[in-house]
């Protein structure tokens, strides 16, 4: 860790890929672009989960409920209470904070794989009870939101999130916020005792630090951002579906993080832009995108644990935040 | 049908499933017992070996029984071949970590379900029952061979029983699992014990899988209703814990037959999972499990 030698250099990276990303905007063509705006939001996701699983050392195989619970969040919002769009925004962050505040007060009393068990279960229930209130939520056929439900009135702007232009910016303006906010939280003195905590819980916590209002605290920073990446997906892409519940959107954030490199503030994205690719290029082969799936998480924890840019960070470039 | 005997068969239901799920979850309780590892994959094992029971009974044709009894030899010896495999190739490369070995067992799983999906197909199929008789209570007629799955797996946890307690495999087993750094000291391979168990675990769900087939069709994605299923027994009864796995199995079992016929069965997994889950966040040792050390 030698972060704090050259702050500089690492905003002026992280700029710098906001930039060729605002950049790739207006040159992708149309089918990429659209892939990369979904990347985009789940990037988001991928960094939400990276805050808890790389910096605080916690795994969670449960994350999906709060990426749900922003989806059906804005999704219902929108479809049944009619809310305007900023509103649904809000209202499935207020949904994230109080899941990840509830969840991180019962299952932080476990640890270890204890606490795995738990994440799981309770992002079972959540995925169950979205089966059970079929008529409310869509069940398994999960709802679509209509165009008109997907406009956003500021005074007289009007911006329509069907638009591929206008749904790429506000993809990549949320990931740039999530970006620096995660790059300012682990560079300050709460990030600083997560990776305290990550290393030696007990020492950090005779050193005097609150390590389970830490914990606490940072499951709920963790569940907003990946909330906030949940209602995104819902008012952009326009779907809300029972599977964004799974066990398997539980487990990607996890491989798109270990691929990128955990603890890296760029890790969620190149992990999650690389997998995407993968399964998009090799699904013209075959359909068997889990066999790849399967087959990288495996490999990762064998020969490569550090990730991508943890591998980069570790050979090459110290300062890498 | 009246109240009574409609629970009678409720009953008689559950106990079908509580057999079947007291030998899956213990080869996941002995797993982590032994080896302090969650094995992720344990139900793409379950289903491994429900779907090698089919392909064995098929080619091997002729009467039911012939086929069956293979499948129940042949199928849980696959299972176990590659849980050796997995063993030997990855766990033992990542050193049991825990983190580490759940993270590989989650490849292993979503392995295992896309070649049983590209090999075997979408469909479920049904393996014929070794034998058909029907016991003719006053009320309904029911399954002999569902009794006799019952009688099977009550058969085989009195057997590990007996391994586990008046064996020296079952005294390594043990000594392991109480300390291992101890058990190196005094000359036991745990290497090779740890390598043991894993296979034993994942045979012990493949036979559990081979009994279930012949009344509940194999299908790829049959894997996940016993993990989640084995998880709460095993934590329910008490991590590495046989006589706590076989009641919270009854239990569960019972239940969850009882409660899916007169409720919705989503609604009865959903109650379940999170009384699971508030068990292991304020009483992680189990129902009937002592304290860790």
């Amino acid at each position: 860790m030698t972060e704090g030698s050259s702050p500089a250099r690492a905003y002026v990276l992280h700029l710098a890929v906001i930039a060729i990303l605002v950049v790739l905007n207006f040159i992708l063509p149309a089918y990429h672009h659209g892939l990369l705006a979904r990347i985009l939001v789940l990037a988001t996701f991928a960094m939400g989960y990276n805050l808890l699983f790389g910096y605080v050392g916690l795994l969670s195989l449960g994350h999906a409920i709060f990426f749900a619970a922003g989806l059906y969040g804005a999704g219902l919002g929108v479809h049944h209470f009619e809310l305007s769009v900023p509103v649904a925004f809000m209202a499935a962050l207020a949904c994230g904070a109080v899941l990840s505040l509830v969840i991180g007060l019962l299952a932080l009393r476990t640890s270890g794989v204890a606490f795995m068990i738990v994440t799981m279960m309770f992002a079972q229930v959540l995925a169950l009870a979205i089966l059970y209130f079929a008529p409310l939520t869509g069940g398994d056929q999960g709802l679509v939101l209509q165009q008109q439900e997907r406009v956003v009135h500021l005074g007289d702007t009007v911006l329509d999130l069907t638009n591929p232009m206008t749904r790429y910016m506000v993809a990549l303006a949320l990931f740039s916020i999530v970006l620096l906010l995660t790059l300012g939280v682990v560079r300050s003195r709460f990030g600083r005792v997560l990776i305290a905590i990550r290393e030696n819980e007990e020492r950090t916590r005779m050193l005097g630090y609150d390590t389970f209002a830490n914990k606490l605290a940072a499951v709920v920073v963790s569940g907003v951002i990946c909330a906030a990446a949940g209602s995104a997906y819902a008012l952009l892409f326009g779907y809300v579906g029972a599977n964004f519940a799974s066990v398997q959107y539980s487990i990607l954030p996890l491989l798109w993080v270990l691929l990128g490199g955990a603890a890296t503030t760029l890790g969620p994205l190149i992990g999650t832009l690389f997998m995407y690719y993968v399964v998009d290029i090799t699904s013209g082969y075959t359909s068997a995108y889990l066999l790849i799936v399967g087959i990288a998480l495996i490999l990762l924890v064998l020969f490569f644990p550090k990730g991508i840019l943890g591998t980069i960070r570790q050979r090459w470039v110290r300062w890498l935040p | 049908m009246a109240f009574g005997p409609h629970l009678l068969l409720a009953v008689l239901e559950g106990l079908v499933t509580s057999a079947v799920l007291a030998l899956t979850a213990l080869g996941l309780s002995l797993v982590f017992g032994v080896m302090r590892v969650v094995n992720v994959a344990h139900g793409e094992l379950f289903m491994l070996g429900a779907v090698l029971a089919w392909a064995i009974a098929t080619s091997i044709g002729g009467s039911p029984a012939v086929g069956f009894m293979a499948a129940l030899v042949l199928a849980p010896l696959i299972v176990g071949a590659v849980a050796l495999a997995a063993e030997r190739l990855v766990l033992r490369k990542v050193n049991y970590d825990p983190e580490a070995t759940i993270v590989a067992t989650i490849g292993l799983l979503y392995i295992i379900q896309q070649l049983a999906l590209t090999f075997y197909g979408a469909d479920a199929r049904p393996v014929p029952p070794p034998f058909n008789m029907r016991i003719s209570l006053p009320w309904f007629g029911y399954s002999g061979y569902k009794l006799s799955i019952i009688a099977a797996s009550a058969l085989l946890l009195v057997v590990s029983w007996l391994v586990m307690t008046k064996t020296k495999a079952g005294l390594i087993m043990r000594a392991t699992q109480y300390d291992r750094e101890t058990a190196q000291a005094f000359g036991i391979p745990v290497d090779r014990v740890y390598a043991g168990v894993f296979a034993l675990g994942a045979m012990l769900a493949a036979i559990a899988a081979v009994l279930i087939v012949p009344i509940s069709q194999a299908h790829y994605l049959m894997g996940q209703d016993p993990l989640l299923l084995s998880f709460i027994v095993v934590i329910i009864g008490g991590l590495g814990s046989l006589r706590g796995t076989v009641v919270a199995a009854v239990l569960i079992g019972v239940s969850d037959g009882v409660i899916s016929m007169f409720f919705s069965p989503t609604l009865a997994k959903m109650i379940a999972t999170l009384l699971v889950a508030m068990v292991l966040v304020f009483r992680p040792q189990g129902l009937f499990g002592r304290a860790v050390r």
